[in-house]
């Protein structure tokens, strides 16, 4: 740890240097368009970890949110015109705070239950709103979607401001875990997952840091789920609040560490980019399913713990024995 | 009136195969102190076998019930032993979660492949049959399941209440410390206890073959359906399974008679949170350690 207090702010230069820098390269349509949806989800994974791997609270619903934020995007331009391409980023702001807000009393009523229990909860929580986008027809339009005006970007750079914004908030989402890890809300958090009760008896504001992890973990992800619904231009219940996307984001999390700051963003660049390569060279739907769900269990198996803390034990065992090695 | 209460038969005679699925659900959650994600798909691949049974070698879903409880009993052992045996003991209930729901999303693959996505049905001969009584209609089939829903209910009861292994499962669900400092093996029990829900799975699987058509997809569906369930009569209750089934079934038939099918789906997720808001630990529940 100690070492990796001055590589910290190094390794984010870095990795966001190259990001930016990415696109100038003229990459093609696919790669680009992959790179999209790698860094939706490493968004998502690190809105995620808030919740799931700092207060140990595992949702399974937050591709709900994701939903909610998508249909808020496509409903508000509904009714207003859009002026120029990149008036509907600018929303996002409110989308995110918004969403965080409808967040807000589900998290206090779901939050009575812990653990496996509030899994179960959160899912329910899915499939309410996803049976909400399809009955509410006059409102979501129902099973035949919703549809927002096409961004007016040139094709050749189509994908660019999108890239560009999912940066930025994935910057912020990586922001905010840094911030948190390093104040009063990381350690109450951790205290949380530790032992709840325990934690409320010494005096840890339990209930407003576990609400207050899971609307900014909500409201992130519903922000990813309004790029989404610009990027898409059209939305489906089925594709706005699927479940792959909830367990996408769990996986990805746990295989690269959870209450980490850099375990879901390289568990997103890894699966996404494996999901793409499987869904692509396994033909759609048939074995990819199946190929998909092996590696869930071989991470889940093999790998528990995920990858980040994996290395993190490797080096401090070798620093220890160097430190042996030199008595 | 009559909608209303056609409504009421509908729903009580769908609770039973509800129930049997749920008492499956619970019995896994008590044994192994495991959300089975994979309860739902479970039950569409026991569907899926006895209508291949039915299709290709002509057996009565009915008579086919042994053969496929059967199989899907080693199923679930074979699940138990390959992918929740190995999990860390220390984050169990947080891991077991997401690798039930990998062995839900493992059986939805397999049976894209081997059956395609399109919607399937057991329409056996008396499928469309029914007697009216007072002027209510009673399909035959929904008849049936209901009372082959009780059998196997009973016959669980049974396998818990009168057998060794039914002992050693209670033992180790009330105390698993002492159960295993009795001699238990918790293990074997563990194995047992998860291939016998998903023998359970199988039989309600049969039955709702018979009742609905079934895709690969449907088991989101009835996992959401069956999690509610669970949750109001209180996790690892089975008593408390068949009355959630009950109370869910029934007050979403009526739904879907006086006010619209397509809410009816809906109603589970209301009573669910009735029961949050008043009673998070559900109906029959016992405080759960480090559950709720």
């Amino acid at each position: 740890m100690s070492g990796g207090r001055a590589l910290g702010p190094a390794r984010a230069i870095v990795f966001f240097g190259v990001l930016a820098a990415l696109p100038s390269f003229d990459l093609a349509h696919w790669a680009m368009n992959m790179l999209v949806f790698t860094l939706m989800f490493a968004v998502m994974s690190s809105a995620w970890n808030l919740l799931g791997g700092f207060a140990g609270y595992p949702s399974l619903g937050h591709v709900a949110f994701f939903g909610i934020g998508a249909y808020a995007e496509v409903l508000w331009f509904a009714h207003h015109p859009i002026s120029s391409g990149y008036e509907p980023f600018w929303l996002l702001p409110l989308v995110g705070i918004g969403v965080g807000l409808v967040g807000l009393p589900i998290a206090a009523l779901a939050m009575r239950t812990r653990a496996d229990v509030f899994a179960i909860v959160t899912i329910t929580l899915l499939f309410v709103v996803q049976t909400l986008a399809f009955n509410l027809r006059g409102v979501t339009g129902g099973a035949q979607g919703a549809s927002i005006a096409a961004a007016p970007f040139p094709a050749a750079t189509y994908e660019r401001p999108f890239y560009y914004v999912l940066t930025v908030l994935l910057a912020f989402a990586m922001g905010l875990t840094w911030l948190g890890m390093r104040s009063k809300v990381g350690l109450s958090l951790a205290a949380v997952r530790a032992d709840e009760d325990k934690a409320a008896g010494i005096g840890v504001r339990v209930q407003t840091v576990k609400l207050l992890a899971f609307c900014v973990s909500v409201g992130l992800t519903g922000m990813v789920g309004a790029v989404w619904a610009y990027y898409e231009g059209f939305i489906y219940p089925q594709f706005a609040v699927d479940p792959l996307i909830t367990v996408a984001i769990v996986l990805m999390t746990f295989l690269g560490g959870r209450a980490t700051l850099w375990g879901p963003v390289i568990g997103a660049f890894i699966l996404e980019l494996a999901q793409q390569y499987l869904a692509y060279s396994l033909g759609g739907s048939k074995f990819y399913l199946i190929a998909y769900a092996l590696v869930f269990l071989v991470v889940i198996v093999a790998l528990p713990r995920g990858i980040v803390p994996s290395i993190q034990d490797r080096l401090r065992q070798r620093r220890r024995r160097r430190v042996v090695d030199a008595r | 009136v009559h909608a209303l209460v056609q409504g009421i038969i509908l729903g009580v005679l769908t609770a039973g195969v509800y129930a049997l699925m749920a008492s499956g659900q619970s019995l896994i959650f008590g044994v192994m102190r495991v959300v089975n994600m994979a309860q739902g798909a479970m039950v569409i691949l026991g569907a899926y076998l006895s209508y291949q049974l039915f299709a290709s070698l002509g057996i009565d879903p009915f008579l086919a019930l042994p053969i496929t409880t059967a199989v899907m009993f080693g199923v679930g052992v074979g699940v138990q032993l390959l992918f929740l045996r190995p999990l860390r003991a220390d984050d169990r209930s947080q891991l077991s979660v997401l690798a039930t729901f990998a062995v839900a999303l493992l059986i939805e693959g397999v049976m894209t492949v081997i059956w395609n996505t399109t919607d399937r049905s057991i329409n056996t001969g008396y499928a469309n049959a029914s007697w009216t009584v007072f002027g209510y209609q009673i399909t035959l089939v929904r008849l049936w399941a209901f009372l082959l829903s009780l059998v196997a209910l009973g016959l669980l009861y049974l396998i818990l209440n009168r057998t060794r292994f039914g002992r050693a499962v209670r033992a180790s669900v009330q105390n698993p410390e002492s159960a295993r400092l009795l001699g238990v093996e918790a293990d074997r029990v563990a194995a047992f206890g998860y291939g016998l829900g998903t023998a359970t799975a199988a039989a309600a699987g049969s039955v709702y073959g018979m009742l609905y058509p079934f895709n690969p997809g449907s088991h989101y569906d009835l996992i959401s359906r069956l999690l509610s369930i669970v949750l109001l009569g209180g996790l690892g209750s089975i008593g408390g399974a068949v009355v959630g089934a009950l109370v869910i079934s029934v007050s979403s038939a009526v739904v879907a008679a006086a006010v619209s099918p397509i809410w009816s789906q809906m109603t589970f997720f209301v009573v669910l949170l009735l029961v949050l808001v008043i009673r998070p630990r559900g109906l029959f529940g016992t405080t759960v350690r480090g559950g709720i």
